[in-house]
């Protein structure tokens, strides 16, 4: 593996100055079609193939808003499925035009990678999952435990980081994918397993009884998701954000797939209207038509709708909503106002 | 067996008849030296430490197998719409999800009403097989002029144009992927290994520096490392806005690591033919092609069978790395269709299924060089 990572230094070394050749993504986008859209291979709930061989999800759900903003038509995506080692590159070489894969915005990809992030659509963070019987209530009581843990990952520096600073010892079992995570932790040969919050809770959901696991209170990271694009590239930049923004804002201010189009006949708040183009003409500022934030709610729904159909709390997944609710109802989701 | 057994019957009367010297039919072997139960005892039964060996064989079959039986069989579901309806007909396997996604897994993304080009690919690939590999098969000639014309056929059929509808090689996947790269793989490094070898093995100085750097080179590197700079450091290389298909740069790649190994493989068999037959041969007064078409290659490729298919299996088998560079071969799809809320935590029928597939190819391909061995054999084996 050691030559694969010289290759990879290699091959950011190289990169300085590729982004500077990429401009106007927004016009090779609306030329070509259709926007090129990067995944994740499958992560439950975010992204994942249905049973006709479409790419669903959380994830997906982003790229489908963007191309309903830019064409009018949430169908117009090709997806690209990346993995954790060839995201970046997929991205700063223009093979895919966005990323929208769970991927953690931090300082050294956003500045030292050179990518731009554009928002947070999911607000993550590890956290622990036992066995009810074990009897443990937080995490500070794991001294000793064994824990399942995927090595290589960020997760496994905040598990050493956090049982450092609370002056606890574990034994790492150490495990390569989600999959062996949960036979493994099914199966009893760890305590405790660790990783985002969001997968623990589609890892319990599929328990043959999850009511005998709890998810400790303990959030040990900080794991902002959300999507991304090749950084030097605003007005594409702006188009990405703003239609995040739009499903966001529309959630906040009620605005749903089903009465967007009740509401783009005009509206008592001017903040809705020129949202969905009834008063003024936002679109016109990112290079889109009057309609885009209308087709955006129209075609694929507000955050709201997104989150519950994909990984809320009446989906298998079973994810409250949490750190991730309106900023109005105690959460972080929050989006700069439409003016 | 009736004459036998009246001769039996015959034996034991006192006043049986009389045989003349050496027209005695033969009797019938001891039972005790015969039947199921005199195998038994001689393989299972022979010795102490036999017997435990065996008493624990059975003893882990009779763990196993009833449970195995039971999961995937008795207890398994054949339908149903997601895991929770297995779940409620059975406790077993829920192979409804293998059904509902059995097309992804054969075909990939590729669109449901072109599906038949890749099933009429895969039957053209049979035909044009036979006739390469066997040699018995009526109207062998045409065969092979179909084999010859194949690729190009393949390559219309799967990719389209000249009025059949173009399918991008991103919507390649799944099983079909796997054929697409092991096949290719197979059929183009064969060649280009030979070569390598020979140039290898030749005189010619700068022909033989450059084989052996090219061989050394490649093989130093892991495959994984490769497709890597297929897939990211070669969009640094190339100025931007060229799309270069990554299916076809990870083919290229397949292609230089086996022939890279096929290499060493045919030197082995080159280095085993004693050095009188090329001597013979160029008293023949052969060229060097000729000597070694008709005298060299065809005993250093039948020596060399088992390491080919060796590697053959193992670049099949390879084919599965690709997942790490986002193709989605059968793996990659049943990655993908596990994340499915629906479905989730199905991995071992995946899994299970993906072996099978897997199972059947490399086997096929085992048992072919055992036959191919048994075909070519000379008298020479030990």
């Amino acid at each position: 593996m050691k030559s694969v990572k010289i290759l990879l230094a290699a091959a950011a070394a190289s990169s300085i100055g590729v982004s500077a050749a990429w401009a106007g993504t927004l016009d090779d986008v609306k030329a070509k079609g259709f926007v090129q859209c990067g995944v994740s291979t499958g992560v439950p709930g975010f992204s994942f193939t249905d049973d006709a061989g479409n790419w669903q999800g959380f994830d997906p759900a982003v790229c489908q808003a963007v191309a309903a903003a830019i064409f009018g038509d949430p169908s117009k995506v090709k997806y690209t499925p990346t993995t954790g080692k060839t995201r970046f590159t997929a991205l700063r070489s223009g093979e895919i035009d966005m990323l929208a894969r769970n991927t953690t915005w931090t300082f050294s990809r956003d500045t030292d990678l050179q990518l731009t992030f554009v928002g947070v659509n999911y607000y993550d963070g590890q956290g622990f999952m036992v066995p009810k019987e074990l009897g443990v209530t937080s995490a500070k009581e794991l001294d000793g435990a064994s824990v399942c843990i995927q090595t290589g990952t960020t997760t496994e520096l905040n598990l050493a980081d956090y049982f450092r600073i609370n002056n606890i010892s574990y034994e790492p079992v150490p495990i390569e994918t989600n999959e062996e995570a949960r036979t493994n932790y099914e199966a009893g040969r760890c305590d405790v397993y660790t990783t985002d919050a969001s997968g623990l809770a589609a890892t319990r959901a599929v328990f043959a009884d999850p009511s005998a696991h709890i998810i400790l209170p303990e959030i040990i990271s900080k794991e902002p998701l959300g999507p991304l694009v090749r950084q030097g590239d605003d007005q594409w930049a702006d188009v990405v954000r703003w239609t995040l923004n739009a499903m966001i804002n529309a959630e906040e201010y009620g605005v749903d797939s089903s009465n967007v189009d009740q509401m783009a006949q005009g509206s008592d708040n001017p903040e809705v209207n020129r949202m969905l183009g009834s008063e003024g003409d936002l679109g016109s500022m990112i290079g889109l038509d009057k309609q885009w934030a209308y087709n955006v709610i129209k075609n694929v729904g507000n955050y709201g709708e997104v989150f519950e159909a994909y990984i809320g709390s009446d989906t298998p997944i079973g994810l409250e909503r949490g750190l991730n609710a309106q900023y109005t109802d105690g959460g972080l989701i929050y989006a700069p106002p439409m003016r | 067996m009736t004459d036998i057994s009246q001769d039996k019957s015959a034996l034991q009367d006192d006043h049986g008849p009389d045989y003349a010297p050496g027209t005695h039919p033969s009797l019938p072997p001891p039972s005790s030296s015969v039947g199921p139960i005199h195998w038994i005892r001689v393989n299972l039964f022979s010795s102490i430490p036999n017997i435990l060996l065996t008493i624990l064989a059975v003893w882990v079959l009779w763990a196993t197998i009833p449970g195995l039986l039971n999961w995937a069989l008795f207890d398994a579901a054949f339908q149903g719409d997601s895991r929770s309806d297995c779940r409620a007909v059975a406790e077993g396997a829920c192979w409804a999800f293998i059904s509902s996604r059995f097309g992804q897994f054969i075909y990939g993304f590729y669109p449901v009403e072109l599906r038949w080009r890749v099933d009429l690919a895969a039957i053209g690939l049979v035909m044009a097989l036979v006739p390469l590999l066997f040699d018995k098969v009526p109207y062998r000639r045409f065969g092979l002029y179909f084999a010859a014309a194949y690729p190009f056929i393949a390559y219309f059929l799967l990719m389209g144009g000249l009025g059949l509808e173009p399918v991008e090689t991103s919507k390649f996947g799944g099983f079909m992927l796997t054929m697409v790269i092991g096949v290719t793989g197979i059929a183009v490094s064969l060649p280009i290994g030979i070569v390598l070898a020979l140039g290898r093995r030749s005189d010619m100085p700068i022909v033989r520096v450059l084989c052996v750097v090219f061989i050394e080179f490649i093989r130093g590197v892991p495959l994984i490392t490769l497709l890597f700079v297929a897939s990211t450091m070669l969009n640094y290389f190339l100025p931007p806005g060229t799309t270069f298909d990554l299916l076809l740069r990870v083919l290229i790649m397949v292609v230089l690591f086996a022939s890279a190994y096929l290499a060493e493989v045919v030197r082995g068999g080159l280095q085993a033919i004693p050095k009188g037959q090329t001597e013979a041969a160029d008293a023949l007064g052969l060229t060097y092609w000729k000597a070694m078409r008709l005298v060299i290659l065809p005993q250093a490729l039948k020596i060399s069978i088992p390491g080919i298919v060796n590697t053959f299996i193992g670049l099949f088998k390879d084919t599965t790395l690709v997942i790490i560079i986002g193709l989605l071969d059968p793996l990659g799809i049943g990655k993908a269709a596990l994340a499915d809320a629906k479905w989730q935590g199905l991995a071992a029928e995946v899994y299970i299924f993906i072996a099978i597939l897997f199972f059947i190819c490399c086997f096929g391909m085992s048992r072919y060089s055992l036959y191919l061995e048994n075909k070519l054999h000379t008298g020479h084996k030990r």
